[in-house]
């Protein structure tokens, strides 16, 4: 067996044994830390979505909040106005993702480097004040609630504690799984090239352009499931996740768990959580915790926590 | 298994903890212990754990400040008065960011971890929007002090309520006779452009337009503006009334180049003072409000003919005559909102009692006994005013104050009936299933 194919191997073994762990975690956690990781593995596909673009491919974005909206609210609206059943919601809330990261693409791949970063966030930032202008359906700031009574599919209540746990755990799994896939194929390794020299990988003739294009859709049609997965687990659609905030959080997971790991994302947005839940119990300024815990890890281990289990110890991580 | 063990072992530990204080509660009524605090010893001592989410960080936290300060000096009240079915309060508090994905999450913590009898004092309305499914979903009652409109409007769920303070489509509504029949039949909206401002733009031009008004204009102002200057000529030449909306640190600016841009010759102008909460009515550039109209969700200046109530509530909240902290005069309250947690609190110790309520298993009798009330006097429970409280919709309903600015200060010039600001019913969820 070659190299390349038992890294692989052991790259599956791992994801299949992290979804295993999640999946057996429900029947151990009290009820309070299960309904949290629900919430968190779908941050994770979220921050999974955008470490594709950042961390596989070295753009950085400042806009994904756009993405994770679009899908939020492509889900959202076709439910509320069309009375869509839920899977057709996802259905339209991953299309409507994957139609916005395809033009926002298309037209901020013209630039490089911190006019990329610049353009996203300008991208998104219109994005949300269309969701304020176009309130009369998406009720702008406020938001809407999609109803418990629409959030089941054929009798399966996916309000429910225990069937939202394991639909999390099932669509963090399967997006775990597409990830590792990608970075581990010639399409992903072509990424990472073009993150480490795009000038090299052009002259070695690649169509850069169109590589990068294509992680931008991904990235935002991953980042677009996770948003429309949020609105039918927890039954809200608003504005707010459209904010600048919501960019910088997935910045912040992968910065924390390791940027360019596939388990990174997730270690980053579970760091991150229990960071604030527990600091905010001591102090108000739970954001400074956070802040300094990220300067320190920054200074310290600037791969992120997966980075740097990486460079010590699990050389062949993901 | 821990069940079984209750149902073996709880009738005796009960029976005699009965027995015990059956025995200490006739003592104390024979006045032979004096120093015995004034709890009901017939019931658990165990606190009754309140939830409070609120908003200490985030673009909602001059009102959390306020909202947390009005909440530990009603408890304070509550429970020097013997608590709630003889047990205490005990607060906890949790910051949600004036966020709704962290306040969804506060509600989760609420329940699960902290397991708190019931939740209560959300003001901002999208962190209402995210929180309430997760109450819905936990069947944890959640008591909102938000004035949105979102209860009444049948989009939230059984567990959710509103009966300490009315909502923005009353408050809105009954602005409208004032305003005709007063300052003028022409008015002009400027209000900002997401659903606070729109709800203003649709409930104030319909119920304006019922009374024969007409609404001239209605200019929408972009949340991210920071200069006014460019929409002032928008405002058509015969209007009568502004209506002005404005909220955010861009309030003061709004004010200052309105000033400047009329002049000495203004037409009347009325406005909420949502826009000028927690903030001083003497800031330099407010002067130009002098001789304006704003509603109050309850006066912030005592009036000549203070009530009792008021007197006792500011009294205890540390609130001076000027709506501001007793302690510091530059620190102004959010006077028009947070009487909400101090009547909301009370109705959640009269529903308590009228359930019975013991743990969380009478969770749903509290939501019934909530939804009994009707009409809540003007008292120390409620010295913002009386009150109907719709079981129906959830929502309370009423009196709205009109106050005048004269020399700095805001002066009442009108109160509303409650009948101004009822409704037809939207909801009726007394027919949900628990």
């Amino acid at each position: 067996m070659s190299t390349s194919s038992n890294t692989k191997l052991k790259a599956l073994g791992l994801h299949l044994s992290i979804i295993a762990v999640l999946a057996v975690s429900f029947l151990v956690l009290p009820e309070y830390h299960s309904g949290i990781i629900a919430r968190v593995l779908i941050l994770a596909i979220y921050a999974m979505g955008y470490n594709l673009l950042f961390g596989y491919t070295g753009l950085l974005s400042l806009g994904h909040a756009l993405f994770f909206a679009s899908g939020m609210y492509g889900l959202g609206l076709a439910m509320q106005y069309l009375n869509a059943p839920p899977l057709v919601g996802l259905i339209a809330g991953l299309g409507f993702a994957a139609f916005v990261s395809a033009v926002i693409g298309f037209l901020a791949l013209r630039t490089t480097g911190v006019a990329f970063m610049i353009v996203t966030l300008m991208f998104a930032q219109a994005g949300y004040l269309t969701i304020l202008l176009m309130g009369e359906y998406t009720r702008g700031d406020e938001g809407f609630v999609i109803k418990q009574s629409q959030r089941m599919i054929a009798g399966f209540d996916l309000s429910h504690a225990t069937n939202r746990y394991f639909v999390s755990v099932f669509l963090f799994g399967f997006c775990l799984l597409i990830i590792g896939w990608i970075v581990q194929s010639g399409f992903g390794k072509t990424l990472v090239a073009i993150r480490e020299n795009e000038e090299r990988a052009r002259m070695l003739g690649y169509n850069v352009q169109l590589h990068k294009w294509i992680a931008v859709v991904i990235s935002g049609t991953m980042s677009g499931a996770a948003g429309a997965a949020y609105a039918l687990l927890f039954g809200y659609v608003g504005g707010t996740f459209a904010t600048v905030q919501y960019s910088i959080f997935p910045l912040l997971y992968v910065l924390l768990g390791g940027a360019g790991t596939t388990i990174g994302p997730l270690i980053g947005a579970l760091f991150m959580f229990y960071l604030i839940d527990i600091s905010s119990e001591f102090t108000s300024a739970y954001l400074l915790v956070a802040g300094v815990a990220l300067i320190l890890l920054t200074l310290f281990a600037p791969q992120g926590i997966a980075g740097m289990l990486r460079k010590r110890v699990i050389r062949w991580l993901p | 298994m821990t069940d079984i063990k209750d149902s073996l072992f709880q009738p005796n530990r009960r029976r005699a903890l009965k027995t015990l204080a059956v025995g200490a509660g006739t003592v104390a009524a024979a006045g032979m212990l004096p120093g015995l605090p004034g709890y009901n010893q017939a019931h658990s001592a165990e606190p009754i754990r309140i939830g409070f989410q609120v908003h200490r960080t985030g673009i909602g936290a001059a009102y959390g400040r306020w909202y947390d300060r009005t909440t530990e000096a009603c408890v304070a009240k509550i429970n020097a008065e013997g608590g709630i079915n003889g047990r205490p309060i005990e607060i906890v508090a949790e910051d949600d960011g004036t966020d709704p994905k962290r306040g969804a999450e506060v509600v989760e913590k609420f329940a699960s971890q902290h397991k708190c009898d019931v939740s209560f004092g959300t003001l901002f309305s999208h962190v209402v929007y995210g929180s309430a499914p997760r109450a819905g979903e936990l069947k944890m009652p959640y008591f909102v002090v938000s004035e949105g409109h979102h209860v009444a409007s049948g989009k939230l769920n059984r567990y959710t309520l509103q009966p300490g303070i009315t909502d923005v489509k009353s408050q809105v509504q009954a602005m409208a006779p004032f305003i005709s029949e007063n300052l003028g039949k022409k008015v002009t909206m400027i209000y900002p452009d997401f659903a606070f401002g729109h709800d203003h733009r649709d409930y104030f031009s319909a119920a304006f337009e019922a009374q024969g008004g007409t609404i001239l204009e209605k200019i929408a102002i972009p949340p991210t503006e920071t200069s006014f200057t460019k929409y002032f000529p928008k405002i058509p030449r015969e209007t009568e009334v502004i209506y002005h909306v404005m909220v955010g640190p861009a309030v003061l600016t709004f004010v200052k180049e309105m000033g400047e841009f009329f002049g000495p010759s203004r037409p009347e102008i009325f406005g909420f003072i949502d826009s000028l909460e927690a903030v001083d009515m003497t800031s330099p550039g407010l002067e130009f409000l002098d001789g304006t109209y704003f509603w109050e969700g309850m006066p912030r200046y005592a009036q000549e003919d203070q009530s009792e109530f008021d007197k006792a509530y500011r009294e205890a909240v540390g609130v001076d005559e000027n709506g501001a902290s007793v302690s510091d005069s530059k620190d102004v309250s959010t006077f028009a909102h947070m009487f909400g947690c101090w009547e909301t609190l009370h109705i959640i110790k009269a529903g308590m009692e009228a359930a019975d309520y013991q743990g969380a298993a009478d969770r749903s009798k509290l939501i019934e006994a909530v939804e009994a009330m009707s009409d809540m006097p003007h008292s120390h429970a409620h010295p913002q005013g009386a009150k109907v409280f719709n079981g129906k919709t959830h929502q309370t309903f009423g009196h709205q104050y009109i106050s005048k600015v004269e020399g700095g200060k805001l002066v009442l010039a009108h109160t509303t009936s409650i009948e101004d600001t009822l409704y037809e019913d939207e909801v009726d969820y007394t027919t949900q299933s628990f």
